[in-house]
């Protein structure tokens, strides 16, 4: 498979804008922005904390269109698609949990606690690990495909949860930042937002979002990559 | 039932079209049910097997928990919903592999009808096991934790949450039944997909139980009924992708 010019050079200056990004982001982070009132430094992972839930949100709509379209038009490149998004949007909310274990251990008091939010976190990220248990677990590549589409919509069911769920529970302890809350009572580690900390924070989500689709890309091209291997090494032992 | 009466033959032969050669789509989804119902009744290797396990499991779950009245109270919704979800994905995987490794599932597949058709046929039979399970369930838990689920609220709630498990129990059984591994696979697949039907439907049992106010459980049962119809109409369009061949 040859990519075009363009498209190569398209990639690199994407990667090259998502690294400046990252870098820009981690100074905004760092020294733009400076320490929360009542949180103090720890405060600071909530951006990585946000951005990386973002991307990974961004990363699971796509893997939902993706199986859409794929059964849709039964087109294999579809499938790669939503492959590549759901193992990235994986890796995003595994950082979005981490981030927020860190930040929940001086905040709550503990690294982790069955509140709602948490809770549907836990299963989104479970139920994207079964889609790959079920590719893995069947042979026939046509059935794997259609399957896997199949699961991919109905595993964002728990995306949609994880969405609604802060803000129809009134006991969860999770800060609601983008969006209306039912209540604020009892919620653990909220802030006023100065102006500071919104530019950084919409700057950073802006950076994981770039950063995802940036990786999203290579991976699709890795998988071409990976594709064409076996090709070669189907003819080679065909004439062999 | 009249169900095994078969009408459209007779009716095919005066109208050439070719969509009248079809079966009634009810017809099909009756008598699919029906047949699921008569094989239970006369082999009963599903429906034993779960209650069976129904029963062990809230045994075990009443010697693990020896709580005193108010924590019994609040802990019995989740008891029931827990049991529920586990007997009835041991009856799903039976369901759905007896189906595959009989052949049956591809000689109802040749038949020239609506394929969500036999969806809402499997799905039937599946609710109505999975729903004997639930009121079994009652009753052991009224003796067993000495809390009265004699109301009709309740049973409101096991019906929908057991329509919802089954709906989505046979989507995903059916899927699962194609894999390797299929026995481990399904409650891997199966689990993170019902969760929203299981936490509407514990929180909706365990507020009435604890005599809460209406307006604490009624929007569970509202969530509950919409989460249903979602996975009702997610059944329609997508069981066709995962069985055609």
């Amino acid at each position: 498979m040859q990519y075009s010019e363009s498209r190569t050079r398209n990639l690199r200056w994407l990667t090259y804008a998502s690294i400046g990004l990252f870098i820009i982001s981690f100074w905004m982070i760092f020294s733009y922005v400076g320490p929360e009132r009542t949180q103090g430094e720890v405060q600071r992972i909530f951006y990585t904390h946000l951005g990386a839930f973002f991307a990974s949100f961004v990363l699971f709509v796509v893997a939902l269109i993706a199986g859409i379209q794929y059964l849709r038009t039964r087109h294999e490149k579809w499938d790669d698609l939503g492959l590549s998004a759901i193992e990235l949007g994986l890796i995003f909310s595994l950082i979005n949990i981490v981030t927020g274990a860190i930040w929940a251990r001086p905040i709550w008091n503990t690294w982790w606690t069955w509140d709602p939010r948490l809770t549907t976190v836990a299963i989104m990220w479970l139920a994207y690990a079964a889609y790959l248990m079920l590719r893995a677990g069947i042979e026939d590549p046509n059935r794997r495909r259609r399957f896997a589409a199949v699961y991919s919509i109905l595993a964002f069911s728990s995306v949609f949860l994880t969405i609604i769920i802060i803000r129809v529970r009134p006991d969860t302890i999770h800060p609601v930042v983008a969006g209306p809350t039912s209540t604020s009572e009892g919620i653990e580690g909220d802030f006023a937002m100065s102006d500071r900390i919104t530019t950084t924070l919409l700057f950073t989500i802006f950076t994981y979002v770039v950063i995802s689709i940036t990786l999203l890309w290579h991976r699709i091209r890795l998988e071409n990559r990976t594709k064409l291997i076996q090709a070669r090494k189907m003819k080679l032992l065909l004439n062999a | 039932m009249s169900v095994t009466t078969t009408t459209p033959e007779t009716t095919s032969t005066t109208q050439p079209k070719k969509r009248r050669l079809r079966t009634p789509y009810f017809q099909v989804v009756a008598s699919l049910a029906w047949k699921d119902l008569r094989a239970e009744a006369r082999g009963r290797e599903m429906v034993n097997a779960m209650l069976l396990f129904s029963i062990m499991a809230v045994l075990i779950f009443s010697f693990a928990l020896e709580l005193d009245r108010q924590a019994q109270e609040a802990t019995v919704g989740g008891v029931l919903w827990v049991t529920i979800a586990f007997a009835g994905t041991l009856g799903l995987g039976r369901s759905l592999a007896a189906e595959k490794d009989k052949g049956s599932l591809d000689a109802l597949l040749l038949a020239p009808v609506e394929r969500s058709a036999l969806f809402y046929g499997k799905m039937i039979g599946n609710f109505l096991f999975t729903l004997a399970v639930g009121f079994l369930l009652v009753f052991l838990l009224t003796v067993l934790f000495n809390v009265n689920l004699f109301r009709p609220v309740l049973w409101l709630i096991i019906v929908l949450g057991c329509l919802g498990f089954a709906t989505t129990g046979t989507l995903v059984a059916s899927m699962s039944v194609h894999a390797r591994a299929r026995e481990m696979l399904l409650p891997i697949l199966l689990l993170p997909v019902i969760l929203p039907i299981i936490i509407s439907a514990t929180r909706a049992s365990t507020a009435l139980l604890t005599e809460l106010k209406t307006e604490d459980w009624l929007p569970w049962i509202q969530l509950l009924g919409v989460v249903d119809f979602v996975f009702l109409l997610a059944g329609f369009f997508l069981f066709d992708f995962i069985v055609e061949e």
